[in-house]
């Protein structure tokens, strides 16, 4: 812990527990290729999606190494979400998040719809995303969500357990 | 969502998959799009469906044809879909 106040984010109106996630269509990039895929059509039952900052930030590395740890895609569908290129996502995929895969929205209008823009200071014109996860049964409908409130800020992975567990038992 | 009969597998940029996306433009012809990485050794997928690492190449699930060579592709899809075709 530190002996100083991190930085708070402002109260943002993003999808929250009981909303069904909004559909879009974004290049999905797994370990092979990427093609364009709507939300609607990927998710056909319990399925964890990530937002996390661009690939290559710490906090996608620590994300990813945590989705590996706990296992998660053996038990629901894992899909992430960021600003970076189809190869940048194809980089990240080579060496963790098994079994994951990952939208790819560049324009930040999908981290827009979500409520999870955050812009990213001294990085001009780039729209960044809050790390966010949210739980979906099969009909998109938001079961569990997290939205970090501080910067930095990590998802709880026994929180996200507890919560695949109640889904998917 | 009705899912297309025919997946190009394609490189970005790459003209001889363009080559091949005029030819499905020009016959009004649906087709998903997935695009690999550039270096041959990243692109198990195609060498799967194909039997080559070559791109363009095109699995059309109407006819059960698999395809490579933009060449052969354009003059099967004409064969196939265009004036006089089957």
């Amino acid at each position: 812990m530190v002996d100083f106040d991190v930085v708070s984010l402002p109260e943002t109106d993003h999808v929250a527990e009981g909303d069904t996630a909004p559909d879009f269509t974004r290049p999905l990039v797994n370990d092979e290729y990427w093609e364009d895929r709507a939300l609607a059509d990927v998710v056909d039952g319990p399925t964890l999606l990530l937002f996390h900052p661009m690939d290559g930030a710490f906090q996608g590395t620590y994300l990813y190494n945590t989705v590996d740890d706990h296992g998660w895609s053996d038990d629901v569908d894992v899909l992430g979400v960021s600003i970076s290129t189809p190869y940048a996502h194809k980089r990240l995929l080579a060496d963790r998040g098994d079994g994951v895969r990952i939208f790819s929205d560049p324009g930040a209008d999908v981290i827009e719809e979500y409520g999870l823009a955050h812009d990213i200071d001294g990085m001009t014109g780039i729209t960044e995303s809050r790390p966010a996860v949210f739980l979906l049964d099969a009909d998109r409908t938001v079961e569990h969500a997290w939205v970090a409130s501080e910067h930095p800020e990590f998802p709880d992975g026994e929180a996200i357990d507890d919560a695949v567990a109640d889904l998917v038992d | 969502m009705s899912e297309p009969q025919i997946t190009l597998y394609r490189l970005q940029a790459c003209p001889f998959c363009e080559r091949v996306v005029r030819t499905l433009d020009e016959l009004d012809l649906e087709y998903r799009s997935r695009y690999v990485e550039p270096m041959h050794s990243e692109r198990n997928v195609v060498k799967r469906v194909s039997g080559a690492r070559s791109v363009p190449a095109i699995v059309d699930r109407e006819t059960g044809v698999t395809m490579s060579e933009s060449a052969n592709i354009v003059e099967y899809l004409n064969g196939t879909y265009g004036e006089g075709g089957a």
